[in-house]
């Protein structure tokens, strides 16, 4: 492996790299705990059930899990809302700006080059700071707390909710509640996995989330837009800080591999449950 | 007049009858009789001429013989009116002196039925067969001074019954010395018996002397069956007397079964041997000591197979036939013989005493006595489970048969491996461990409870069937009356609901307690095991329900072992359960809501609208299921494909990425390759360390 370069463009900030640790540990706490119950069918679920300490015990996981993630989702909330009053000023300046997560007509020119690409038909598109497929995984994760969540909470609350609807949407919000997830942790654990770490050029992994740091070249490379607009506005050194040593990298690693191995093992188990004891 | 005894009696009781003569005014037969007497003795008188002499004797086989006739007792006895030639009717128109002998007096003349009975009888055989000793009428009534039977002087007045017999039936006289008499000291035993002390010390003459059980004239052997005291007329010779005795040993005889199976009963004598009936030998039976004279021998075997015949005294002691004499249960016992048992040609036979509660004859019907009737080498009596000298009762904790040594005595056959379990073909098998196992057999094995079901608690102790029979207590239509037995509640319950053969109406096999609940190893109902159970044992049947209760949130935790969720009796009730649409179920319209609100409290007639047994594969009965599930697919399926098409476009991109990166990397680090694998890891150890 190459020296890692002394200073390093940072590109998640610290709350951004704690909020996706947070959101491993409880998506990969949620799927194991909601997967036993969808495919309670296969023998491996109930060995899983067990290792989690019973059903019981699995069931407090998932809850628990659930509020963590729910906590991480109003943080993101009141995140933005102080973006938008410390630097924006403006929710519309915040959502139409460069660094916005909303999806522009320029994201659709992007995923049209990007495919042209792809078919040797034109040169690499020049990203901007985001992506039009990490939009798509941001509001996959958005649009997913906002379904799963809402329905999960009818299901944690049945009586609650049966005051207001009937009875049979409990078991309507069962079939969205574990579909949703199911679609959840399946985009997570392939596409995601391969868009972000399994690339080729980033195999096995791209720990910038973790660290919130990338090599200067990486950026250029990925990013031209982004770095291309810092060094204009000449923001870029703001940006640049002291890399990781390599023991908080290795452990970093360490950790990111564990999240792997389990969503693969996941993966593997969502396919031999559907292809071969569905029912 | 032959032995003094008697005569020196006879004197007494007539001095005492003269004193009564003396005193008393009416006498007016007596004097009838006298009279008689009187004008009889007129033509006597020639014969009293020699007869009237002291000093008449004469010789017979050597003995000197008194041939003096008193002619004032003469006249006094019954046969004083007849005269001498009444009786010596040899004698009649003879000259005097006449010639000698005189032919032998014959009674049946007058008394042709008591002739004939003596003739039939042991003593007139006797006399057939010129036996010397055998007695005539004369030896035991006497000869001229025979007096009235009721007179109490006369020779055989009751009291003097004993003495009449015991003339020859003593120790050390001829009789009993030369002659096959089976009883020994016949006299003592008898006059220290509670018969001969009444008769002889109380005076009670209404007490049994000889006679009354050997009868007067017709004594014949036990053997004959003919004899009175013959086995099969023992009971009704002493009832004669003991009328009542029947309901004394009701146990033993039940009515009149005595009298009719006197040959499988004991007889009378068997317990109160003949002569010797005394109260005290009552506690312990007549005859155990005499058994125990060989049996108290642990040495004791059986020349036919080698088999121990010890009787361990002390065990017999502690047993519940501990005041059941040896002969009572070993009947056919010959208290005549020196070795009374050689008699026996059966086995003992419990039932001519254990009839009276039919547990005979459910012992006959049942598996154990059938296999009995085909002569089974395998087939259990009475004594592989009771014991036999040592049979305690089942109250005793020592008992085999207490409740809590029950498995064990059982399992000495139906352990898996033993002769009843291996010729066993049914779907049962390790019922011992798995009882043992069970919450009965914790219940009892344990906690030590004896009012829990052991095996004869649901196979009965006599009745024992298999399944297979109708009548058997385990058969599926009688196994909610047999659990009922201790779980009364439950069985009400059961037997209105719709799991009842009254109630469904239904000629489907319906479930019955051991279906649900197994039969050797019932659990209990809140453990793990019996709660995860219950929904197979229930689709058993309702297939259908129960595979689609899987799918909703109850089944499939249920599937992951939790307990805790509802599983089908939750619901729909245990062993009240009726149709969803009886007003009484539980998921009622008006009881649902309650039934839900045993987990969810609060839950209301809308919450109960969830739908516990709902698949998302029918579009018909559950519309919302079926396109939300579906509408989930596409929406699946759509994602994947999407950005799977996505990603394997971007593939050969990225590989030439990679190859391009890789590239450049290279040409950057080639000059100065060494020193960077050279410096690199020692860095990296240098953190580590730190």
């Amino acid at each position: 492996m190459p020296e890692p370069e002394k200073r390093q463009f940072v590109r998640f900030t610290r709350l951004h790299r704690i909020m996706h640790v947070g959101m491993i540990v409880s998506f990969m706490g949620l799927a194991l705990t909601g997967l036993t119950l969808k495919f309670s069918y296969t023998g491996w679920a109930a060995v899983l059930s067990r290792l989690l300490g019973g059903f019981e015990t699995a069931g407090y996981i998932h809850r628990s899990a659930a509020v963590v993630m729910f906590g991480i989702f109003v943080t993101h909330l009141v995140d933005l809302y102080r973006l938008k009053r410390r630097d924006y000023g403006s929710w519309r300046a915040l959502l139409l700006g460069p660094s916005s997560m909303l999806p522009t007509r320029r994201d659709l020119a992007e995923l049209a080059a990007t495919l042209k690409w792809f078919v040797g038909q034109g040169p690499r598109p020049a990203y901007g700071r985001w992506t039009y497929w990490e939009k798509f995984d941001y509001f996959a994760v958005f649009w997913g707390i906002a379904i799963i969540g809402s329905t999960g909470l009818t299901l944690w609350f049945p009586v609650f909710f049966t005051r207001l609807l009937p009875g049979w949407f409990i078991n309507v919000a069962t079939i969205i509640h574990s579909d949703e997830a199911l679609l959840a942790t399946g985009f997570i654990f392939t596409v995601h996995f391969f868009n972000t770490h399994l690339r080729p050029e980033k195999f096995p992994m791209d720990i910038a989330i973790f660290t919130g740091r990338m090599p200067l070249a990486e950026l250029k490379r990925d990013k031209p837009r982004e770095y291309e607009a810092l060094v204009a506005s000449g923001k870029l050194e703001e940006k640049m800080e002291e890399a990781y040593p390599p023991i908080v990298i290795r452990a970093i690693r360490f950790f990111a591999w564990i999240a792997l191995a389990v969503g693969f093992s996941i993966v593997l188990w969502i396919l031999y449950a559907m292809l071969f004891a569905y029912r | 007049m032959r032995p003094g005894q008697i005569s020196n009696c006879a004197s007494g009781a007539s001095f005492a009858a003269l004193l009564l003569f003396l005193a008393s005014p009416y006498l007016s037969a007596d004097k009838t009789a006298l009279d008689k007497a009187g004008r009889a003795s007129q033509p006597g008188e020639e014969c009293l001429a020699c007869h009237g002499e002291k000093s008449l004797t004469t010789t017979r086989a050597g003995k000197t013989v008194s041939l003096f006739v008193e002619a004032k007792k003469f006249s006094a006895s019954v046969h004083g009116s007849l005269g001498c030639t009444g009786c010596h009717a040899d004698l009649e128109g003879k000259d005097l002196p006449h010639e000698t002998p005189l032919a032998r007096v014959n009674c049946g003349a007058c008394h042709p039925s008591e002739m004939e009975q003596h003739a039939r009888s042991l003593h007139g055989k006797a006399i057939a067969r010129g036996d010397p000793l055998a007695p005539h009428c004369v030896d035991c009534h006497g000869n001229h001074d025979i007096l009235p039977v009721k007179d109490s002087r006369s020779a055989v007045a009751p009291l003097k019954i004993p003495f009449v017999c015991g003339k020859c039936h003593q120790e050390g006289t001829p009789v009993q010395l030369n002659r096959p008499i089976p009883q020994s000291n016949i006299l003592e035993n008898y006059s220290e018996s509670i018969h001969g002390e009444g008769l002889l010390r109380k005076g009670l003459i209404v007490a049994p002397s000889c006679i009354s059980c050997h009868t007067a004239h017709l004594i014949l052997p036990h053997t004959d069956p003919a004899s009175s005291i013959a086995r099969k007329n023992i009971a009704a010779t002493c009832s004669r007397c003991h009328a009542e005795i029947e309901a004394v040993h009701r146990k033993v005889i039940r009515g009149e079964l005595w009298q009719k199976q006197a040959n499988v009963l004991p007889a009378c004598v068997d317990c109160h041997q003949p002569h010797k009936i005394r109260k005290v030998f009552y506690t312990q039976g007549m005859a155990d000591a005499d058994c125990m004279r060989c049996h108290a021998n642990e040495h004791l075997k059986r020349a036919r197979d080698g088999a121990s015949l010890y009787v361990p005294a002390a065990e017999l002691e502690n047993s519940r036939h501990a005041k059941v004499a040896c002969s009572q249960c070993h009947s056919e016992v010959n208290a005549s013989h020196v070795r009374p048992c050689e008699t026996i040609t059966r086995q003992v036979d419990c039932s001519s005493c254990h009839e009276h509660d039919e547990i005979t004859r459910q012992y006959v019907s049942s598996t154990h006595g059938q296999l009995l009737a085909k002569n089974d080498p395998n087939a259990p009596t009475c004594k592989e489970c009771h014991g036999n000298h040592g049979v305690l009762g089942k109250r005793d904790p020592q008992s085999p048969t207490f409740a809590t040594n029950v498995p064990k005595l059982c399992a000495r056959c139906h352990r898996e491996g033993q002769k009843a379990a291996v010729r066993y073909t049914g779907r049962q098998h390790d019922i011992i461990e798995h009882y043992t196992e069970s919450i009965h057999g914790k219940g009892l094995l344990k906690s030590g409870l004896t009012v829990t079901a052991t095996c004869t608690s649901c196979h009965t102790a006599h009745r024992v069937l298999p399944r297979s029979d109708p009548e058997s207590s385990v058969n599926s239509n009688n196994v909610p009356a047999t659990c009922g037995q201790c779980h009364h509640g439950i069985e009400e319950q059961f037997e209105n609901s719709i799991h009842a053969k009254r109630v469904a109406g239904s000629a489907k096999e319906l479930p019955v307690c051991s279906d649900c609940h197994t039969a050797h190893s019932i659990r209990r109902t809140d453990e793990y095991g019996f709660r995860l159970d219950i929904m197979d044992k229930c689709g058993r049947c309702h297939g259908e329900v129960a595979k689609t209760y899987f799918d909703t949130y109850h089944g499939k935790v249920s599937r992951l072992g939790y307990t805790k969720t509802a599983k089908c009796y939750d619901c729909h009730g245990a062993h009240d359960v009726l149709p969803v649409a009886d007003p009484r179920s539980h998921l009622s319209r008006a009881n649902v809501a309650t039934t839900c609100q045993k987990c969810h409290a609060g839950a209301t007639r809308r919450f109960a609208g969830y739908l516990t047994h709902a698949t998302h594969h029918d579009p018909r009965k559950y519309p919302f299921l079926f396109y939300t599930f579906w509408g989930m697919t596409a929406l699946l399926v759509g994602t994947f494909f999407i950005s799977g098409v996505h990603t394997l476009l971007w593939l050969p991109r990225a590989f030439q990425m990679r190859r391009e990166l890789r590239a450049a990397e290279t040409a950057e680090t080639e000059p100065s390759q060494d020193e960077t694998r050279g410096n690199a890891p020692g860095k990296e150890d240098a953190h580590a360390g730190a």
